[in-house]
Formats: C-alpha cells, sequence, structure tokens
C-alpha cells in the first residue's frame, strides 16, 4: 500500500515541479549552477572509471577467443557493442544515481529541515518548482553529454589495453570498431540516458523534498534516493530496451 | 490586523489546536507564549498556509486567507514577513543575496535599486560591512538579524517571528526584540511573536495570548499578565528561579 501512496505523492509534486519558473532569469541562472554541480564535476569520475571498465572487457573479450576462426577485429567490435549499448548508458547512470542523486536529496532535504523551504514558501516561491525543475532539466541536458564522453573513454581504454599489452594490434582494433556500426544504437543510449536522468533527478528530489526531522532524516532521505532511483534505472532498462531494440 | 477563528489542527491522534480563536491587532508586537510542545509554532504555520488546518479560518484584514487558491495565496504572502526559529537563511547565498532574494523573485527593480533596499534594511537591523559574508560564518544573533532584514525587505503588512531571540543571551535578545517592536510601530506592520521568554513579553507584549495545551488559555497584555491569578498562567510565569524570588 505504501508504495501506492508514495507514487501519488511524487506525481502531485511533479505537478508543482513542472509549472512556469516564476522568473526565467533565476531558472537559467539556477540551472547553469546545476550543470556545473551535476554535471562539470562528475566528468573525472566518469572518465575514470569508463577507461578502466573498457580496457577490462577488451581483455576479457581478447583472452576469451582461442579459436583461429574468429578475427582479432572482434574485440574492438565487442568493446563498442558492450559500452555503447550497456556499459555506458545503465552502469554510469548508476553510478551517477549514486554521486548525484545522494548530492541532490541531501541538498533539498537539509533545506526542508532547516526552515529553508518553508522560508520559501512563505515569500510565495513555488519550492518545489525553483528547487527541483533546473536540477531536472540540468540533468537531462549534461547527463547524455557525460555518457558520450564516457563512450569514447571505454572504447579508448580499451583500445589502450590491448596496445599497450600487445593481445591486440591497433589496427584490428579499430577495424573491429568499425563493423556494422548503426547509429541507431547510439540514439538508443541517449534515449536511455535521458530518461535515466529524470528518474535520478526527480525520485532524489522527492526523497529530499519530503524529509521531515533532522540530520539524521537527511540521511535516510539520502540513502533511499539512491536505491530507488537505482531500481527504478534498473527496472526502465529493461522496459526501454524491449521497447527499443525490438 | 490577523484573525484566527476556531483553528483546529492535529497530527493523527495528537490534537494540537483546539479551537482557537484570536484577533491579532494592527501596528502592534502580539505575543503568543507558551511552554515548550504548546503548539506556538504549529499556529503561526497554520496562520500563514505551511500547515492546512482540520477546520476553522484566517482572515487577513477581513480576506479570507482559508477560502484563497495556491496563487491568490502566492499574492497574499509577498506582504507576509517571517523570521523562522532556526533563522532559514539560504546557506548557498551571502548576506546580500539572502536579503536581496524576495526582491529579486518578485519585483523588477534595477540592480541598484535592490542593492539600496538591502543595505537599508541590513542598516536597519545595525549590520553593516556583512554583505559578502555567508550564513555559516555568521553567529546566532547576526543571523537572527540578517533573517530580521529578509523578512523586511518587501516591506511587509504582516511579520510573523517565531521565537526570535530562541538561543540568544540576554543582552542580545533585547536587541532582537526592541528592533522588531520599532519596525512594528515604525510601519505599522501587524506584528505576531512566539516566545517562551519573559522578558520579551514584559518589554514588547503590546497583546499577549497564553497558549496552554493547546488551547487559548489567556489574553491580555504585558501590564496584566503580572496581576493575574490563573494558577496555569502563573506556574508559567513564575516557572523560573528568578521569577519565583521576584515574586516573593
Ligand atoms: N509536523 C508534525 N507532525 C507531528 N506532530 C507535530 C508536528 N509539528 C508539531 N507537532 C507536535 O505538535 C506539538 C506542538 O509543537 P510546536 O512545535 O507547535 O510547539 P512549540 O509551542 O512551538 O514549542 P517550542 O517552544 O519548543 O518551539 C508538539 O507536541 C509536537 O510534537
Ligand atoms: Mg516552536
Amino acid at each position: 500500500m505504501k508504495v501506492f501512496t508514495d507514487i501519488g505523492e511524487y506525481l502531485i509534486l511533479m505537478r508543482k515541479v513542472f509549472s512556469k519558473p516564476q522568473k526565467r532569469i533565476i531558472f537559467w541562472e539556477r540551472m547553469l549552477n546545476e550543470i556545473q554541480g551535476l554535471g562539470i564535476e562528475s566528468i573525472g569520475i566518469v572518465a575514470f572509471i569508463s577507461a578502466f571498465m573498457g580496457a577490462v572487457v577488451a581483455i576479457q573479450t581478447a583472452y576469451n577467443i582461442d579459436s583461429p576462426w574468429i578475427p582479432l577485429s572482434m574485440v574492438g567490435f565487442t568493446t563498442r557493442q558492450s559500452v555503447v549499448l550497456e556499459f555506458s548508458p545503465t552502469v554510469i547512470s548508476l553510478i551517477l544515481a549514486g554521486k548525484v542523486g545522494s548530492r541532490i536529496a541531501s541538498e533539498i532535504g537539509t533545506m526542508r529541515v532547516t526552515e529553508q523551504i518553508d522560508a520559501l514558501e512563505i515569500m510565495g516561491v513555488n519550492s518545489a518548482n525553483y528547487l527541483i525543475f533546473p536540477k531536472v532539466v540540468a540533468s537531462m541536458l549534461i547527463n547524455p553529454v557525460l555518457i558520450v564522453l564516457s563512450m569514447w573513454m571505454g572504447i579508448l581504454g580499451g583500445w589502450m589495453a590491448m596496445v599497450s599489452f600487445g593481445l591486440v594490434s591497433s589496427n584490428d582494433y579499430v577495424d573491429g570498431l568499425r563493423v556494422d556500426f548503426e547509429g541507431y544504437t547510439v540514439f538508443y543510449a541517449i534515449t536511455k540516458t535521458i530518461v535515466f536522468a529524470y528518474i535520478i533527478s526527480t525520485v532524489s528530489g522527492f526523497y529530499g523534498y519530503r524529509t521531515s526531522g533532522g540530520a539524521l532524516e537527511v540521511g535516510q532521505a539520502s540513502t533511499k534516493a539512491v536505491v530507488v532511483s537505482s531500481i527504478m534505472i534498473i527496472l526502465f532498462n529493461l522496459i526501454l530496451t524491449q521497447l527499443l531494440l525490438t | 490586523m490577523i484573525e484566527a477563528r476556531e483553528l483546529n489542527k492535529a497530527f493523527g491522534e495528537h490534537h494540537v489546536l483546539k479551537n482557537i480563536s484570536c484577533i491579532f491587532e494592527q501596528g502592534k508586537a502580539n505575543l503568543i507564549i507558551g511552554e515548550s510542545g504548546s503548539g506556538k509554532t504549529v499556529l503561526m504555520k497554520c496562520l500563514v498556509g505551511l500547515y492546512e488546518v482540520d477546520s476553522g479560518k484566517v482572515f487577513y484584514d477581513n480576506r479570507n486567507f482559508s477560502e484563497m487558491d495556491f496563487e491568490q495565496r502566492k499574492t497574499l504572502r509577498q506582504e507576509i514577513g517571517m523570521l523562522f526559529q532556526g533563522g532559514a537563511l539560504f546557506d548557498y547565498m551571502n548576506v546580500e543575496e539572502n536579503v536581496m532574494f524576495p526582491l529579486d523573485m518578485f519585483t523588477t527593480r534595477t540592480k541598484e535599486d535592490k542593492l539600496d533596499r538591502a543595505n537599508f534594511v541590513l542598516k536597519r537591523v545595525n549590520l553593516e560591512n556583512v554583505n559578502r559574508l555567508m550564513p555559516s560564518e555568521l553567529s546566532g544573533g547576526m543571523r537572527k538579524r540578517v533573517a530580521i532584514a529578509r523578512a523586511i525587505s518587501m516591506n511587509p503588512k504582516y511579520l510573523f517571528c517565531d521565537e526570535p531571540n530562541s538561543g540568544l543571551d540576554p543582552q542580545t535578545s533585547g536587541v532582537i526584540d526592541k528592533l522588531i517592536k520599532e519596525i512594528t510601530d515604525e510601519y505599522g506592520i501587524t506584528t505576531i511573536v512566539n516566545t517562551h521568554d519573559m522578558n520579551s513579553v514584559l518589554s514588547i507584549g503590546d497583546t499577549v495570548a497564553f497558549i496552554y495545551n493547546g488551547e487559548l488559555w489567556w489574553r491580555g497584555n504585558k501590564d496584566t499578565i503580572l496581576q493575574t491569578d490563573d494558577k496555569e498562567l502563573n506556574n508559567f510565569v513564575f516557572g523560573t528561579e528568578l521569577t519565583s524570588r521576584l515574586k516573593q
């Protein structure tokens, strides 16, 4: 039963979130700030994880090819496919759910328990719109950029591993990258990313916004935000894969 | 003038406000007193609509607040200033930005104009040269004063102060009280102050409402409060060592 009331509350909050901002200029300022805080500051970790994961995928594929009938360019192909289709959009979104989701929930939760949200409301500001909307738009704009970066870094990481460990030649790897490339896979990945960005920002905003109590509850809200957004990402990953790839 | 008519509010089984009717007068500091947990904050939040009442009505100068929709309340709230128990300054903005925030949000004034206004209200609360400090860099008393400055930046007709001097030393409390009283007189504001500090009651209590167990138990002012022989009120007023010895 609790699930249904939660969903109801979430939908009611979303109606407050998606309304016209009081002042457009303030909305833009806040959104640019959020792009900085939620996006730019995540570049480092995204690049780091992607490069290493790409390397691992390539190495595993290379070691698993033991038949002389399978060309070594297969390694480039496999790395590209797994990075673009699944690794970058889903795994990186899960990592962002942890990093960005906890940040959003604890920031808004703290504002709730220190009465800053009440202060906004009392001034006549739609606090849900003011606080959450810029974060949602910023995430939906910046996460795809992070994911494309992640794809490049993953493929690059694979290449570096192959070349430096001498497992596959650079030419073979790059040839593999070019085999059967379909632009649709990137479209699919970006679509998933945008949906995941929406999930992360709104779910975390929701848990932060409805915090009550004190510092302890803020911590709980932020954990809850990460757990629930991760579960939602996994669920929607299945749904979207069914919808978009079949 | 703000009028509360038969307000009731419960949280689950816990009936916090019981049929409260009360008038808060214009140009006066209207104090709400009562012990911790008696329902002062809940009453204030019901008056401004941060909590929805279960039954009863609130009127702002004969405008029925309880029947207003979200947009109408938004408009009315631009006439309200509120000082929260913990200050509630926006912690990602510096002092100046905090004070200017309502002006940024709701006026189309020029940048200089807004800065002038911010500096004016900051000066009014005796704060100068702190414009660039962040809330975390201020003392408790300074935060309260910045919060007052922010609350009056839009020239409110109604000012709500929830425990303006909790956590402050007696001197600083006195300064804050005096400030609230002066602003009230100067601009003819309808001011409502929650407190359990008898010093505040005796120095600025133009009207005093005593809440006991969620009921409006007694009404009077700073002069009549010392002469009453109501038992519960006397317990509250002379509840501390200092006041009870003074009484003897
Ligand atoms: N959001 C809430 N949910 C449930 N109960 C609440 C809520 N807010 C207040 N209460 C209860 O209402 C009662 C009155 O609380 P209130 O905060 O109004 O007290 P107060 O008079 O302001 O006390 P203090 O002087 O300590 O600030 C308390 O018993 C409190 O537990
Ligand atoms: Mg209180």
